[in-house]
C-alpha cells in the first residue's frame, strides 16, 4: 500500500533543464511546486569542483553523471522484424541523472530552429510538393510557430548568457551572423567567444569557397554575466572537458548554474530527491491525473497527489511514464493507430578529420564545448532541394570541444588498428587534427518509434520500453550530400591529408553519436496526430503537461536544448496566463 | 538541501590491493596488452600500469557491472545492438579461458609464450569476430580490452594507469588543467607544459 501524501499544487517529474525552468516560472506566478527527481542533490562547488571535474575514466567511462541502467534501460532493434536486446551499457547518447539532469552534461551549442522548421510538412509540400514527402515519411507542422516561440527563446538566451552574434536583428541581416536564422528580437547576451587556430582555419576555407562563417552560439561564457534571476556566471577558462562533464567554473550555462540559485530559496517551491516515479495515476473517469506514485531510496511507496502534473523527464523516461500509466494509445506502426511512441527520430552525424604537419599545433585541450565556427548553408530549406532526392539538412561546424586522450586521438586512414604502428600515428597525430562535422536532421518514418517490450523489465518489475530505429533512405541521402560539403571544406583547410567520415549504416547503438533523441509524445493540432497540444498540454488529460524534445514531431538539424526550452517557457506562460484562470484543455479537440 | 558541509565526492583512489585477475590471467593481459600499446621511445601499456589498472577497474563496480543492465535472457545480438556479454570481469574471465584452451587443443603454446606475430595475428582475429569463443562473444572480449587499455594508458593516473603521465607526455596532453586562458592565441604554435594529475602532481 502506498502511504499517502498531503495534496501539492503542481508536482513536476525529473529535474534537468525544463523541470527548472517550470518550477521558477510557476513559483514565480505564485504557485505551489514538488519537485521530484529519482537521482541525488548535486551541485557545482561541491560534486564539480574544478579539481576533480577534469577526470575521463569516473565521468565518461564510469559514466558517472550518466543514468544507471540497472534500474531502467530500453530495448533495441533497427528493424520490426528483428529480437529487440536490452542496451546493457550506455552508448550512442547518453541521458543524465541527478538534479540538472542532461543539461550538467551538455557542450552549451545552443539554437534556434528555422522558422520553416516548424512548418516541416507544409513548408516543404508548398516548396516542392506533395512527393517530396516519401512514402514512409510521417513528418507534421509543430503546431507552434516560429514568431509565437521567439520571446521564448530569447529569454532562454539571457538566463544562459549565450554566447553568439545575431544574424538576423528584426528582419535586418547583419555582419558576422547567420544570415539563414529567424529573426531575433534582440542580440545575443554576451559577446562571441575568442576563437583559437583551428575553427579560425575552418572560417577563412569556408569564406573562400563562398560560405558565411559565423561563431557557433554558446553556453559558454566568453565573459562574466549576470542572468536575469540575478545569478552570476563566470568567464570560460577553455578547459575543454565541458560535454560528459560538468563545468567546476560556473561558466557553462545549466539548470543548476543558472536557475537554482534563485529558484531554492523560494518558499513555495519544494525539491525531493531521490523519488523514482513509477507511473501517474489518473481518476476513475480518466480525465484528469490525480498525482503520481513514488518509491523512496528505502523502496516505500508514496502516492503523491497534485492538482497538475507535468513530466519533466528525458524523452525515453516521459514516454515510459505514459506507457506504464495507460495513458493514451501506444502506437501501432502496422496500422498506424495510436500517438505514444510515434515518431521517435534522432540526429545524423558525419564529418572529415584534417591532418596538418607538425608546422601547425591544434592544441586540442585548449577547448570549450560551443567554441567553434558554423555555416547554414545547407540547413533545413536553406537551400533548393529540388532534384536531390530529400528534405531536410544541417550544419557544418569546426567545434574545438577538447583534446581528452581517451576519447580523442585521431589517426589518419591506413593506420594499424592497434600495436606500434597505431602508437606512431597517435603520437604524431594528436595534436595536429582537426574535426569538420555534419550535424544533419531525421526525419519521422512509420517504422521509426517506441512501444513495450514483451520479454525484458527493469529493476521495479515493469516492461522495458523498447527501441525500433533505424536511418532511413532521405536522412541517409541528406547526410552523405553534407559530408561532400564537409569534405570540400576540409581539403581546402590547408592539411597535409584528409580522412572523410560518412554516416555508418545500419544505426549502431554502441558508439556515442548524439544525445538528441526525439519524439514519441509529438505535440500536434489535433488528438488524431499528436499527445500533446502547442502548449504541451495532454490532449487526454489536461491537468498533464509534457516538456523536452520527446514533443518534436521531427528533429531538425540543429541542437535541441534551446528549442526544449523555447517549449518550456511557451508553456509555462499559457499556464499562468490561461490554464490557472480557466484550468481545462487549452486547445478544444 | 543546497550545500552541506563535507560534501564533495573526490574520486576512488586506486588500491593496488583489490585485484581481480589469478596469476595466468594476469600474464595473459600483460602479453595482450603490450602487444596492443608496445614500447617503443615511450612505454608499453603495461609498463604504465595498464595491467593494475584494469585488474583493479574488474574487481570493483564496473567488473560486477553494478550500473549496467544484467538481467537476462542473454542472447548473441546483431552488430547494432552492443554489449550483449555478462558484466565486464566474468567476460575477461571467460575469454580468456576460452582462448587459452582453444591454444592447448590445437597443441600450440600458451598465449604468452607466442611469437608477437602470432600474438598480433590472434588478437586481429578477435577484433574481426572471426574466431568464436566458446562461453562468450571474441569481439566483445577484444573491444573491451582494447577501450580498457586506452582508459589506463590516457585515463588519469588516479587510476593505476598512465604512471607519471608519460602517456600525456608522450603526445603533449597538459592533463586536469582548467584554465588555458593566456593560450587561447595561441596561433597554431604548441602549447607545451607540464601535465597535472587531479591527484596532483605527485602521483604514488
Amino acid at each position: 500500500m502506498s502511504r499517502i501524501l498531503p495534496e501539492r499544487e503542481v508536482v513536476i517529474v525529473g529535474f534537468g533543464w525544463t523541470g527548472a525552468i517550470m518550477a521558477e516560472q510557476l513559483t514565480e506566478a505564485g504557485m505551489d511546486v514538488l519537485a521530484l527527481e529519482r537521482g541525488v542533490w548535486r551541485d557545482t562547488s561541491t560534486d564539480y569542483a574544478v579539481n576533480n571535474a577534469q577526470d575521463e575514466v569516473r565521468y565518461r567511462y564510469r559514466d558517472e553523471l550518466f543514468e544507471d541502467l540497472s534500474r531502467e534501460t530500453l530495448t533495441f532493434r533497427n528493424t520490426s522484424d528483428q529480437q529487440a536486446l536490452p542496451m546493457r551499457m550506455l552508448g550512442s547518447f547518453l541521458p543524465g541523472t541527478n538534479v540538472g539532469g542532461s543539461g550538467v552534461h551538455w557542450n552549451g551549442q545552443t539554437w534556434r530552429f528555422l522558422p520553416s522548421d516548424f512548418q516541416a510538412r507544409s513548408h516543404n509540400v508548398e516548396r516542392y510538393g506533395e512527393d517530396a514527402i516519401q512514402d514512409d515519411m510521417t513528418i507534421q507542422d509543430w503546431g507552434v510557430t516560429y514568431d509565437e516561440l521567439e520571446p521564448h527563446y530569447d529569454y532562454f538566451e539571457k538566463i544562459c548568457g549565450i554566447s553568439g552574434k545575431a544574424g538576423n536583428l528584426n528582419g535586418e541581416i547583419q555582419d558576422g551572423g547567420n544570415p539563414f536564422e529567424g529573426w531575433r528580437s534582440s542580440e545575443y547576451p554576451n559577446p562571441p567567444m575568442e576563437m583559437v587556430a583551428a575553427p579560425l582555419k575552418f572560417r577563412d576555407a569556408a569564406r573562400e569557397l563562398g560560405y558565411n562563417p559565423f561563431p557557433g552560439p554558446s553556453a559558454n561564457m566568453s565573459q562574466g554575466y549576470t542572468n536575469p534571476l540575478g545569478v552570476q556566471l563566470a568567464p570560460c577558462t577553455y578547459c575543454g572537458f565541458c560535454e560528459k562533464y560538468a563545468c567546476g567554473n560556473y561558466s557553462k550555462a545549466t539548470a543548476t548554474t543558472t536557475i537554482l540559485p534563485a529558484l531554492m530559496r523560494r518558499e513555495n517551491f519544494t525539491l525531493r530527491t531521490g523519488a523514482m516515479v513509477l507511473r501517474v495515476e489518473k481518476d476513475s473517469s480518466n480525465s484528469r491525473a490525480t498525482g503520481v506514485t513514488y518509491l523512496n531510496t528505502e523502496g516505500e511507496e508514496f502516492f503523491q497527489p497534485a492538482q497538475m502534473v507535468i513530466l519533466a523527464g528525458y524523452i525515453t523516461h516521459n514516454v515510459n511514464l505514459l506507457m506504464q500509466s495507460g495513458i493514451g494509445e501506444i502506437y501501432n506502426p502496422e496500422t498506424g493507430e495510436g500517438q505514444v511512441g510515434r515518431n521517435y527520430a534522432y540526429q545524423i552525424m558525419s564529418g572529415a578529420s584534417v591532418f596538418y604537419d607538425d608546422d601547425f599545433a591544434v592544441n586540442p585541450f585548449v577547448g570549450a564545448g560551443a567554441l567553434g565556427q558554423v555555416i547554414d548553408e545547407f540547413n533545413g530549406d536553406n537551400f533548393d532541394h529540388t532534384g536531390l532526392g530529400f528534405i531536410g539538412g544541417g550544419y557544418i561546424a569546426q567545434w574545438q570541444t577538447n583534446g581528452r586522450p581517451i576519447e580523442s586521438h585521431p589517426v589518419p586512414e591506413g593506420t594499424p588498428k592497434f600495436g606500434a604502428g597505431w602508437k606512431k600515428a597517435v603520437r604524431e597525430s594528436y595534436n595536429h587534427t582537426v574535426g569538420v562535422g555534419a550535424h544533419g536532421a531525421v526525419m519521422s518514418f512509420r517504422g521509426n518509434y517506441l512501444d513495450l517490450d514483451p520479454t525484458y523489465t527493469d529493476a521495479y518489475g515493469r516492461p522495458l520500453m523498447r527501441l525500433t530505429f533505424d536511418f532511413k533512405q532521405n536522412d541517409i541521402r541528406m547526410s552523405n550530400y553534407l559530408t561532400g560539403k564537409v569534405a570540400e571544406i576540409a581539403n581546402a583547410m590547408g592539411g597535409r591529408e584528409v580522412s572523410v567520415s560518412p554516416v555508418k549504416t545500419p544505426y549502431d547503438i554502441a558508439p556515442y553519436q548524439t544525445t538528441h533523441n526525439t519524439g514519441g509524445h509529438i505535440m500536434g493540432d489535433n488528438p488524431g496526430n499528436s499527445v500533446t497540444n502547442k502548449y504541451n498540454q495532454s490532449w487526454d488529460l489536461p491537468n498533464l503537461f509534457l516538456t523536452g524534445a520527446g514533443n518534436f514531431p521531427q528533429n531538425p538539424g540543429y541542437n535541441p536544448t534551446g528549442t526544449v526550452a523555447a517549449l518550456a517557457y511557451h508553456s509555462a506562460k499559457a499556464i499562468r496566463e490561461q490554464y490557472l484562470r480557466n484550468p481545462g484543455p487549452l486547445v478544444q479537440a | 538541501m543546497p550545500w552541506q558541509p563535507g560534501e564533495a565526492v573526490p574520486p576512488t583512489a586506486f588500491d593496488p590491493d583489490v585485484t581481480f585477475f589469478t596469476e595466468e590471467e594476469r600474464a595473459f593481459v600483460t602479453a595482450a596488452v603490450d602487444r596492443l600499446i608496445p614500447a617503443d621511445d615511450y612505454p608499453s601499456a603495461s609498463e604504465l600500469g595498464v595491467v593494475d589498472f584494469i585488474d583493479h577497474q574488474l574487481a570493483g563496480a564496473y567488473g560486477r557491472g553494478d550500473i549496467y543492465y544484467m538481467k537476462g535472457p542473454f542472447r548473441d545480438g546483431l552488430p547494432t545492438q552492443g554489449y550483449q556479454a555478462q558484466a565486464p570481469a566474468l567476460l575477461y574471465r571467460q575469454a580468456i579461458a576460452d582462448i587459452r584452451a582453444g591454444l592447448a587443443r590445437n597443441d600450440l603454446a600458451d598465449f604468452t609464450e607466442l611469437e608477437p606475430e602470432e600474438q598480433d595475428r590472434l588478437l586481429m582475429g578477435l577484433s574481426e569476430g572471426e574466431d568464436e569463443l566458446e562461453h562468450t562473444d571474441a569481439k566483445t572480449f577484444f573491444d573491451t580490452l582494447w577501450q580498457n587499455t586506452l582508459e589506463g594508458y590516457f585515463g588519469d593516473p588516479v587510476h593505476g594507469g598512465n604512471r607519471d603521465m608519460e602517456a600525456w607526455k608522450m603526445i603533449g596532453f597538459p592533463g586536469a588543467r582548467y584554465d588555458y586562458r593566456p593560450w587561447i592565441n595561441h596561433g597554431g604554435n604548441p602549447v607545451k607544459l607540464e601535465p597535472v594529475s587531479v591527484g596532483g602532481r605527485m602521483v604514488p
